[in-house]
């Protein structure tokens, strides 16, 4: 998002849209070539998967490879993906002090963890958070992969930069961008400015550096990806790996005809349903808003939803469903709701990354007279409509339509900060015009 | 007569500049200002009429400034400008010219501005600033008539915007609410130069959305030039112009006889009784929001409307919607001491301000 | 703006009076602060007008540019200026302590340190690009200024870098402290003016505050009346007393209200980490002398990439500790933690002291504590806890429901076999806890400048001072 227009294949006349395959085979041509390689990877569009071959295709050569995550739980999970595809790699995870390993990872061939290089013998793969990674010193790498760099804070990447020769940065330019407690006007327009993206700060100060993009979600449903794409991804397009029919959502029970069965009912047979309550001011934890949610949670597993795909079919447990709201009161009060404690609740910050069958999003602007640049963050709302493979519903108040069009339009311009796209309002926007067809009026 | 022309009554109407209509987006949700600047409403006199007039004003050092400014960066046929335009763009040497459109007297101005703009982007010519153009862009259906600082026109076939400000650059960095002022009042000529070049069937899209913002460097006097992106700006612009054309609901809502006329004497001086216009003011809603006190001119007479109110809206956009659905200071305290049950729907903020009440009594006890 | 203080300014405006909204001072107030009130030329970056300064009430001292648009009067301003606060800026290194440092040398830290005081935020933003405008220049050369320029320059830069330090009381702004501890009942905008804010802490609301004729703005801008209609004819007059009592009647206003604030912020006692903060002031200060001391060049115009990251990190550490500071110093402040369920206060209603974890060799007292709290507790079990009453300790949150909250304290309890007396909440006693601690991991080394790697554009140009510098217009 902070480069519209970058990378190949972007605007109008370009050469034909190459296959996945394709992509991933140019990245991997152009890491011997090039000090930095770029990989734009929107909503499951394959980037652990790109992450794990590129691993693998580095740790061919013989040369030593470092990667870099942004937290624990990315960490754990691309080591058990690299030794569950290529099990003869040798993989050190490096940790902080207090960090306890889960146990299926202590018991992975090939795996050792530490909390020094010197501890991890010499494997082939050293994997750490970057805050882990700022703590290392003395030995330097000629590979190293960035994961979710978009999510890096470029202070992280100027800790660790000197550990590595070369290096693949690989992250979603839609979602959330880092940010801080303090205010950095100070370093505003810097191309070093502390609290840019680790990506951003790269191509600013390396413009010649090759970007590539993956250009289909395999999570994203045919329903979601032209929506997603468009809100969020105005420059650079993708598209869903499945067509319109490859994914069904069957609710097994018959519904009630209540408005929570038929929005339920509107998700499964279009991917998306928009559950709107009467138009009413209200505080962020509007309990009737909350009571909604958990109710659409609550009636998706007492119906039974079987999730069929190219994957085959399953039934949509618990595990399988997240709910995800703006802010973290939200969270809690949502949580207290009485959902099973299976159903992941967390805010669009915590969501980021994952995936899920179904997800029931509370929207930020529901209740609100006026938006904050917070609530209209498109990140926010990119994060929060495209963590499904199934199915989305939202709940929101009426008079988001209104909300936007009174929006007043002052934002501070920074002198030499590039424009951002999409415009938070344009993203809501489009967003919102979509869920229109698919409302369900309490 | 029209409606709209109806509420402006016998008062002459306050002509479009870029400023205003770039203060469009201020406040769109507020259906008072909307009025006012859809009928023309000099809202500077009127505020002044009902005694709340705008405090808003120039120093005098202020002016003198920024004219000198100008003046130093146009001096010479645009020698300096030409310079900075030559790097900041990449215009080739020889073949800047400079043309003052003010040259031709001020009826001409709109008409030569269009022959010039069609001969240029037709490719004749060398490469040329502009001087005083005069542009044109439709408002809720009157014409306002624009005047930008200067237009620049590259060889390579686009149009630039020149935006000259004087206020200052430092180590390149610049008030971040006056660039924003100055990129929403440049994306009001880029949007109508863009409306001219497709009149006269060219493609719009040779007007750059990069505007040449050019500002005092540090102290000193010498000018610097900074592209800076308006597109957002652009597409704000086009939303709320596109709002302007619907202004009849409001209209439509607003008692028959209402109207904003000042009723100006034979010396143009307001003789309107200042209670009747008052009340016609408040047949319209406004919203109201400390942000008005420096972007509207009637944000002292709505203040004072919330004030006698009571409404909580006077201490902001956040607080208000930290209340929830409470609008009123008096219900929000009832319902925070206790001494009124919450309505449907109140339970919530009910509940958060008795614990608020609760917490600071038992701290400050 | 949390809904306590929301609350409060809505109580403020029934009541006509603002109302506080912290129970003890969060700022530190010098015994002999310097009010520094600048003025600046309408329509100009950093075109100093005036200034009125001193460290006693009853005696301001006045500068006035007595012909704005000279720039040689400009310097001799900024000269005469250095004059005033130099030597109370520098005043402060003659009585110092030795600080022992581990990995590093002891150093000789000021037992006190000036403190700027400007009325507003743009005062602190004006003084910036004060410094800014002359720490380059140099006392020899092709382009001399007067004596103290340069030096003044370096420490107006110091200052208005270290009012953006989060808890830093070096230049507080008077608005700005105001606002911390009173809610008006007006918006935060409209607190920055501080006649207006004053007027609803102490007589209540007054719109002859915004009325510039009664109080003239607190500068660094003027009225655009005033340039109309005093300061243009006085210039024009070329009478340099005109123009200087002029100034003063656009001065003394604000002088008064400074030092209102000020003693109402002296009412209130000092929260117990305002001394801690105040010392990382006086080993700022210290340092920035040191550097002077040392022939350090004048800083430079824009962070490098390395200077950049490690200012941010400071920033950040410093304005977490902050935060939590003035939560545990002020029960006023930690409510709002208590509102939004991060904190929760309660009485103590059961204990087991002697409860230890593990066996044998690492068998550790972990004593139990059960609090009855009428407050909406959101923490997870197994969340860190800190609590004001006893700042070493730590504890763990182990179940909370129905109003009774069950934690184990995990950190400060010795090795002994039973608690130290006192150590373990009694019975009865009422606690405060709260997930907010003030256990932060230190930030990792960053490069030298020199070795920048490439993502960040590579090592910079060292700065070399220049004549361009030193001669850069001032128009």
């Amino acid at each position: 998002m902070t480069h519209p227009g970058a990378g190949p294949g972007a605007g109008p006349g370009a050469e034909p849209e190459p296959t996945p395959e394709e992509v991933v085979r140019r990245v991997l041509d152009d890491l011997p070539r090039h000090r930095g390689v770029v990989v734009d990877s929107p909503p499951g569009a394959g980037k652990s998967t790109l992450v794990v071959r590129a691993a693998a295709h580095l740790a061919a050569t013989g040369e030593p490879l470092m990667i870099v995550a942004q937290t624990n739980e990315q960490v754990d999970d691309l080591v058990a993906r690299i030794c569950d595809k290529h099990p003869r790699l040798t993989v050190g995870r490096l940790s902080a002090g207090g960090y306890v390993p889960p146990r299926r990872m202590l018991e992975l061939p090939g795996v050792t963890v530490g909390t020094r290089v010197q501890d991890l013998g010499d494997p082939d793969v050293v994997i750490a958070t970057a805050d882990k990674w700022a703590w290392i010193s003395g030995r330097t790498w000629p590979w190293a992969i960035v994961d979710e760099a978009y999510q890096m804070r470029s202070d992280k990447l100027l800790r660790i930069a000197g550990l590595f020769e070369r290096a693949l940065f690989v992250g979603d330019p839609g979602q959330l961008d880092p940010f801080s407690i303090v205010d950095g006007d100070r370093w505003s327009g810097l191309s070093w400015d502390p609290l840019q993206s680790a990506v951003s700060v790269l191509l600013r100060h390396n413009p010649d550096l090759p970007v590539h993009r993956l250009p289909v979600s395999w999570r994203l449903p045919a329903s979601a990806a032209p929506v997603v794409s468009r809100a969020f991804y105005p420059f650079t397009g993708f598209r869903s790996g499945t067509g319109p029919g490859d994914r069904r959502l069957e609710l097994v029970t018959g519904g009630m005809g209540t408005v929570h069965d038929r929005a339920l009912e509107e998700a499964a047979r279009s991917g998306w349903a928009l559950l709107e309550l009467p138009n009413r001011h209200t505080v962020r934890t509007d309990a009737e808003a909350v009571e909604a949610v958990a109710l659409l949670a609550a009636r998706l597993l007492q119906r039974g939803a079987v999730a069929g795909s190219e994957q085959g079919e399953r039934p949509v447990t618990a595990g399988r469903i997240a709910v995800g709201a703006a802010h973290r009161d939200q969270v809690a009060a949502i949580r207290n709701a009485g959902l099973p404690p299976e159903i992941t609740v967390d805010t669009a910050n915590r969501l980021q990354g994952r995936e899920y069958d179904v997800t029931i999003v509370l929207h930020p602007l529901s209740g609100r007279r006026d938006a904050t640049a917070f609530h209209l963050e498109s990140g926010r709302l990119c994060v929060l409509a495209s963590r499904h493979r199934h199915a989305c519903v939202v709940v929101a108040r009426a008079g988001i339509a209104e909300l936007l069009d009174a929006h007043p339009s002052a934002e501070p311009v920074q002198l030499g900060v590039p424009v951002k796209f999409p415009d938070g309002w344009e993203a809501n926007q489009a967003v919102l015009d979509h869920l229109a067809a698919h409302r369900v009026q309490a | 007569m029209n409606r709209l022309d109806a509420l402006r009554g016998t008062t002459p109407p306050k002509p479009h500049d870029a400023r205003a209509i770039a203060a469009l987006a201020a406040n769109p949700g507020c259906s008072r200002r909307a009025l006012m600047d859809g009928a023309g409403i000099d809202k500077e006199a009127l505020a002044r009429h009902l005694g709340h007039p705008a405090p808003f004003g120039q120093s005098p050092f202020a002016i003198t400034r920024g004219n000198a400014f100008e003046a130093l960066v146009k001096a010479d046929g645009c020698a300096e400008l030409i310079r900075m335009l030559r790097e900041l763009l990449g215009l080739p040497i020889d073949e800047v010219a400079y043309h003052d459109v003010e040259n031709v007297g001020a009826h001409l101005r709109h008409t030569h501005t269009r022959a010039l703009i069609d001969r240029a982007a037709r490719g004749e010519g060398t490469g040329t600033v502009y001087d005083h153009p005069l542009f044109t862009l439709a408002i809720a259906g009157h014409t306002a008539y624009l005047e930008p600082d200067v237009v620049a026109f590259q060889l390579g076939g686009r149009f630039h915007i020149v935006e000259i400000k004087s206020f200052a650059v430092v180590d390149g960095q610049a008030d971040p609410a006056a660039v924003a002022a100055a990129a929403r009042q440049a994306a009001v000529y880029v949007l109508a130069l863009r409306t001219l070049l497709e009149e006269l069937g060219h493609d719009p899209l040779r007007v750059a959305h990069d505007v040449v913002l050019v500002c005092p460097e540090n102290f000193a006097n010498r000018p610097v030039a900074t592209l800076v992106d308006v597109r957002r700006q652009l597409a704000v612009l086009r939303r709320q112009l596109a709002r302007m054309t619907s202004l009849d609901r409001l209209l439509a809502a607003l008692p028959e006889d209402v109207t904003f006329d000042l009723e100006p004497d034979d010396d143009g001086r307001p003789a309107r009784p200042v209670a009747e216009l008052a009340d016609a003011v408040r047949a319209t809603e406004a919203r109201y929001a400390p942000e008005c006190l420096s972007t509207c001119d009637l944000c002292f007479f709505c203040r004072d409307e919330a004030r006698q109110e009571g409404a909580s809206d006077l201490l902001g956009r956040d607080v208000r919607d930290a209340l929830g659905g409470v609008a009123s200071v008096r219900e929000a305290l009832a319902l925070a001491d206790g001494s009124r049950a919450p309505e449907r729907g109140q339970e919530e903020i009910a509940r958060l301000l008795r614990g608020a009440e609760r917490l600071r009594r038992e701290c400050l006890a | 703006m949390s809904l306590l203080t929301s609350l409060a300014r809505l109580r403020a405006i029934e009541r006509g009076r603002a109302q506080p909204i912290a129970t003890v001072r969060h700022c530190h107030l010098s015994a002999r602060p310097m009010v520094f009130i600048p003025l600046k030329l309408s329509g100009e970056a950093a075109a100093p007008l005036a200034a009125m300064l001193g460290t006693d009430p009853g005696e301001p001292r006045l500068l006035a540019v007595t012909q704005p648009r000279n720039r040689d009067l400009r310097f001799a301003w900024a000269g005469e200026l250095a004059g005033a606060l130099l030597p109370y800026v520098t005043g402060f290194m003659g009585e110092t302590e030795t600080v022992e440092r581990r990995n590093a040398d002891p150093y000789e830290r000021a037992l006190d340190a000036p403190q700027l005081i400007v009325p507003n935020r743009a005062g602190v933003a004006f003084t910036r690009l004060l410094g800014r405008s002359t720490r380059f220049r140099r006392t020899d050369g092709p382009f001399p200024v007067p004596e103290g320029v340069p030096l003044l320059g370096r420490w107006l830069t110091y200052f208005a870098e270290r009012a953006a330090y989060p808890g830093s009381s070096l230049m507080p702004a008077a608005t700005d402290e105001l606002g911390r501890h009173w809610a008006s009942g007006q918006s935060a905008l409209e607190d920055a003016n501080l006649a207006a804010l004053l007027a609803w802490i102490t007589e209540g609301p007054d719109d002859a505050a915004e009325d510039p004729l009664i109080w003239p703005p607190a500068g660094p801008a003027t009225d655009p009346g005033f340039d109309a209609e005093v300061l243009a004819p006085a210039m024009e007059s070329g009478s340099a007393e005109r123009i200087t009592e002029a100034l003063r009647t656009q001065l003394e206003p604000t002088w008064r209200l400074v030092w209102r604030a000020i003693g109402l912020l002296r009412e209130l006692t000092p929260g117990a980490s305002v001394a801690q903060r105040w010392e990382h002031d006086r080993a700022s200060y210290s340092g920035m002398s040191a550097q002077l001391a040392e022939g350090a060049p004048p800083q430079a115009r824009r962070d490098g990439a390395v200077a950049a990251a490690a200012r941010l990190a400071r920033m950040e550490r410093a304005q977490a500790a902050y935060e939590v500071q003035r939560a545990y110093d002020d029960p006023l402040v930690m409510a709002e933690y208590r509102l939004t369920g991060e904190a929760f206060a309660g009485e103590v209603v059961d204990t087991a002291p002697d409860h230890t974890e593990g066996e044998g060799r690492s068998r550790k007292l972990r004593p139990l504590v059960t609090v009855k709290t009428d407050d909406l507790v959101r923490i997870a079990p197994g969340s860190a806890l800190g609590t004001p009453q006893r700042r070493g300790q730590g504890a763990e949150l182990v179940s909370a429901r129905d109003g009774l909250v069950t934690l184990k304290i995990t950190k400060g309890m010795g090795r002994g076999r039973t608690p130290a007396p006192g150590a373990v909440p009694e019975v009865g006693e009422r606690v405060c806890y709260s997930s907010l601690t003030d256990d932060f991991q230190g930030a990792a080394a960053l490069p030298e400048p020199e070795e920048t790697p490439w993502t960040h554009g590579g090592p910079p140009r060292p700065y070399e001072p220049t004549d361009e510098d030193a001669r850069e217009e001032w128009s």
